[in-house]
């Protein structure tokens, strides 16, 4: 446990030095959510309309962003030869380097996406949903484009490649999330939403960890 | 835990080419072992293959403790130090930071560390990042881990190529301790160790 530990707050101190993760994250994610009412009518019924949605794309694209760091920076100097020498598991350095990238990067954004959302126009009330929703969608993002990551190691422009093949699997929850918040906002019952975004997640959780430790043992190999 | 390294009628294949077969090698408590060959002949490979990245073709490699057979996986957790042309270092985090995490993670505690860093003449370089450090500073870094996290056997590729004459002397005193204490060394080298080894040679 300790070193696993370990490995987390290396992670996190990584995310922070170098390029400031978490800032540039709420940064893209700012950005993204302002060019939409700049491409289109921006009277407020409309943007009221799709601001959930908008707010869970931007949450999607800046959760790619610092994907390809995650496994390739360790996998270029060497050090990841170091963390799948053990002694922990290949696959909980891998779980536990996720929940690093969750931490540094998903959180602040699971902070920022109802800010976003309110300032599109949903209605304040929304604000806690948005947060837990998209703090256990985070989650699952996480797990599924470390998957992306771990995948595409060694590949000349992995960002793109990541993308590619993440991006198709964040679509359920993106439908999930923006859909308990639809039916919240219409006074229906947004608690199925809810508990099959969880479920996403934690199934996330438990098998990703193996693909991406068999990954990178296919990268190393 | 680790006490004896046997390698049966190994084959490795990278790619379309198979680097070498039928290779065998036994080496006990306190034996250093150099492999040399000319480039391309599978040292690393051979490496990297006892460390369990790289699955052979055909043959085993097999580990023993005090009381018998070792599962391998369990034996390379805890018992193999593998130190590769890379250093493993973050080039913008500092040197102490670089060095506590990977003591730590291979098992070893802060005292150790520092202690290790004395002795390969490091603690003054301990507060610059690793990216002001040279070729030859970055591996002695790397080097420390060895010393201060014990683990029986390593394996080595090319540890000294970037050490100078007085630092290579240094390092043969330290592999000669860890010998004495019963460790294993296997070390792909060009040059020879300055400790007493056995060579094998790959690809002849």
């Amino acid at each position: 446990m300790s070193a696993l530990w370990l490995i987390f707050r290396r992670e996190l101190a990584l995310a922070w030095s170098g390029g400031g993760g978490p800032l540039l994250a709420i940064g893209f994610y700012a950005a993204v959510a302002t060019l939409v009412p700049l491409s289109t009518d921006p009277s407020t019924h409309n943007l009221a309309a799709v601001a959930t949605g908008v707010a869970w794309v931007a949450l999607a694209l800046a959760s790619l962003l610092s994907l390809e760091r995650m496994f390739e920076r360790d996998f270029e100097d060497g050090a990841l030869d170091l963390l799948m020498l053990g002694p922990p598991s290949g696959e909980a350095v891998a779980a536990a380097k996720c929940l690093a990238h969750w931490t540094a990067a998903g959180a602040p954004l699971a902070l920022a996406a109802p800010l976003a959302a309110i300032a599109l126009g949903a209605p304040p009330a929304l604000a806690p949903l948005i947060f837990i929703t998209a703090a256990i969608g985070g989650v699952a993002f996480a797990f599924v484009g470390g998957t992306g990551a771990a995948l595409a190691l060694g590949s000349r422009r992995g960002g793109l490649i990541i993308a590619v093949i993440v991006l198709p699997l964040l679509s359920p929850p993106v439908i999930l999330g923006g859909g308990a918040l639809t039916a919240f906002a219409a006074g229906l019952s947004w608690q199925t939403g809810l508990l099959l975004l969880s479920a996403y997640t934690l199934g996330a959780a438990a098998l990703c960890p193996f693909f991406m430790a068999a990954a990178c043992r296919n990268a190393l190999s | 835990m680790i006490v004896s390294l046997g390698v049966q009628g190994l084959a490795v294949r990278r790619g379309e080419r198979r680097l070498f077969e039928d290779f065998n090698l036994a080496a006990a408590a306190g034996e250093a072992i150099t492999l040399t060959g000319p480039n391309g002949a599978g040292k690393t490979s051979l490496l990297r293959a006892i460390a369990g990245f790289i699955r052979p073709e055909t043959g085993a490699i097999t580990f023993a403790g005090a009381d018998g057979a070792l599962e391998p996986e369990e034996a390379r957790r805890g018992g193999v130090h593998l130190l590769g042309h890379q250093d493993a270092l973050k080039s913008n985090r500092t040197a102490r930071d670089e060095l506590l995490f990977q003591v730590r993670w291979t098992g070893g505690d802060e005292a150790a560390a520092l202690a290790a860093a004395e002795t390969l003449g490091l603690a003054r370089l301990l507060g610059l990042a690793v990216r002001h450090l040279s070729a030859g500073q970055r591996r002695r870094l790397a080097l420390a881990r060895l010393l201060a996290s014990p683990r029986p056997l390593w394996l080595l590729d090319e540890p000294l190529a970037p050490l100078d004459a007085q630092n290579r002397a240094l390092f043969g005193e330290l592999m000669a301790a860890h010998l004495a204490g019963g460790g294993l060394v296997v070390a792909a080298v060009h040059d020879p160790l300055p400790v007493a080894a056995r060579g094998v040679e790959l690809g002849a």
